[in-house]
């Protein structure tokens, strides 16, 4: 198991935003996180990173306990993550956002390393045109692909995606599953939170499902989508039940 | 070495250098003050860039390491007897050191709370030294004259300490880019632009404040302790005056924060307005106040400062301006 969250629990005063969540992750996979807003997904994505530290259980990751770590360490274990809403590093190159990423994560490279990796890596997601222009210049979903590029260029074990398909049309979404697929296929762990439901069911080994902090179903793609439980949480949209309901009989 | 054959470096040590030797080449005392102080704001401005420019820290206190040092110095320079070399290592150690302890405590507020724990710093160490009698108390310490002796008398000591001055500058302005141009400095600049996401990119945001803070306390202290073996003597309200540090955080926006010729610029441009408004009968009074609305129309209008304006606008000038 490279991830084991072991009954995690997170508050913010009054609001139990995660409740006792339980998974385990083994090496090579893609674990997509659904939920409708408002889940804890998000929540639980800082928890696993040290962005927050949870009130109960605890995170361990490639056999280390890393609950309360600093997001550094876990980055430094080699733990990466995009962000929902993009961070970039407005005044700085494209080339320099990926660079950070190379320069402090899991490998920690010496500049001229960094730049190379950084080239590569761009070239991968399809920024290699852009690096020397600054991040801030970029539109949404070239933000999107620097997140993804910077957490890549750390060549991490576990990659942390959240929401890399929302605000993308159809081309791009069928594209940026692509490039998911290829970094699973090189050997990294994958989880990502998604709205997406038809691309995160198809790239998906396995699927936890959390609705208002509590983890609700877990399983393979096909069985989440026939959970009872999981079609009612998202009644708020039937269509979207239906939509999971005709996902599974394909 | 990358570094020495990047333009941006030169031109930065070209403009100090050729204003640096100015006095050298007209001899007169008088031009020797000018330069004298326009290499200091030069220094101290290029040192608080690394804190404030590169790592997006504001410190309105940053002349507490300036006044700490130049304490340290004078006071092992008149009561210890040391040369004046070891006066200033002294200076520059001693304002490293409390640096160092501050950034354990201090670095880990953000923003506006950070910019006022540095000016409670600034005025805790002057009311500390008011009250400290080894540093003379509030009347301070004054050098005997007959020390000058030891680098051949007043007159020729004064151009020795500007020669070390300009070298200092020259050292400060290497280290700038040399930081800048790092990796360490990289991770300066993520943690400038979004220190949470840097933390999560494997920056030690903690540890690559403090040293950053520490580097831009060391050369302050050090200035410090040249400028009152100079000024032959030091007081608490004269070694820890809280306008200079915002004349430095002037002189940083002016030029183009996060830029290495940018302070170089900015503490020129600054000190000769300032010579400009102190001999002009409406200014002379006022001339702070001007040093304020300067930096409100900085930050209104060319937040990024003249260098940092041309590098947005000319990007041809991306190579050359550093």
């Amino acid at each position: 198991m490279i991830l084991q969250v072991q009954g995690v629990s997170k508050w913010f005063g009054g609001l139990k935003a995660l409740s006792q969540v339980t998974l385990d992750l083994p090496q090579g996979q893609i674990l997509g996180l659904i939920g409708p807003n408002g889940a804890g997904k998000t929540t639980l994505f800082n928890v696993i990173n040290g962005v927050y530290a949870p009130e109960e259980g605890r995170v361990i990751f490639m056999g280390q306990d890393v609950t309360g770590k600093k997001p550094y360490h876990v980055a430094h274990m080699g733990m990466a993550r995009t962000h929902q809403i993009v961070q970039p590093l407005n005044e700085l190159t494209v080339r320099e956002n990926v660079m950070v990423g190379a320069c402090f994560g899991r490998e920690n490279h010496n500049l001229n390393e960094a730049q190379q990796i950084a080239e590569q890596v761009l070239e991968f997601v399809g920024l290699g045109d852009r690096a020397d222009q600054f991040a801030g210049s970029l539109n949404v979903a070239q933000k999107k692909r620097l997140e993804l590029a910077r957490a890549l260029a750390s060549r991490p074990k576990l990659l942390l995606l959240d929401e890399v398909l929302a605000g993308l049309n159809p081309s791009e979404i069928a594209s940026m599953i692509q490039t998911v697929s290829a970094i699973r296929d090189q050997g990294v762990t994958i989880i990502m939170i998604e709205h997406v439901m038809h691309a995160v069911m198809r790239v998906s080994d396995r699927i936890v499902v959390l609705d208002y902090g509590q983890q609700i179903a877990e399983g393979s793609p096909e069985e989440v989508s026939k959970n009872p439980k999981v079609i009612e949480a998202y009644l708020g949209d039937p269509k979207l039940a239906e939509r999971l309901g005709r996902l599974s009989h394909d | 070495m990358r570094a020495l054959r990047s333009p941006g470096l030169w031109l930065a040590l070209a403009l100090t250098a050729a204003a640096g030797a100015w006095p050298y080449f007209t001899g007169s005392a008088s031009n020797r003050e000018v330069a004298f102080t326009i290499l200091l704001s030069v220094a101290l401005a290029s040192s608080l860039n690394i804190l404030l420019g590169y790592t997006g820290y504001v410190s309105f206190g940053h002349i507490v390491f300036y006044g700490l040092g130049g304490y340290m110095g004078i006071y092992l320079l008149s009561e210890r007897g040391v040369s004046l070399w070891l006066a200033v290592l002294a200076g520059g150690a001693i304002a490293g050191l409390l640096a160092l302890l501050l950034g354990a405590s201090i670095l880990r507020l953000r923003g506006a709370y950070f910019a006022l724990a540095t000016i409670g710093v600034n005025e805790a160490a002057r009311a500390f030294i008011n009250n400290f009698q080894p540093f003379g108390g509030p009347i301070g310490m004054t050098l005997n004259f007959r020390l000058y002796d030891h680098y051949g008398g007043a007159a020729r000591a004064l151009w020795m300490v500007y020669g070390v001055m300009l070298g200092l500058t020259l050292l400060v302005i290497l280290v700038s880019y040399l930081v800048k141009n790092s990796k360490f400095g990289l991770g300066l600049l993520a943690i400038r632009e979004n220190e949470d996401a840097a933390e999560i990119m494997g920056v030690t945001a903690p540890q690559a404040k403090t040293w950053a803070y520490v580097l831009s306390a060391i050369f302050p202290g050090m200035i410090g302790v040249l400028f009152f073996f100079k000024n032959g003597n030091i007081e608490p309200h004269d070694a820890f005056r809280l306008h200079l540090s915002i004349e430095m955080i002037v002189m940083v926006m002016l030029g183009g924060y996060g830029t290495v010729l940018g302070p170089v610029l900015g503490a020129a441009g600054y000190q000769r307005l300032r010579g400009m408004l102190l001999v002009s009968p409406i200014f002379k009074n006022i001339q702070l106040a001007v040093a304020g609305g300067l930096l409100l129309i900085i930050v209104l209008f060319v937040p990024a400062g003249a260098v940092g304006w041309l590098r947005h606008r000319v990007p041809v000038l991306r190579k050359v301006l550093e």
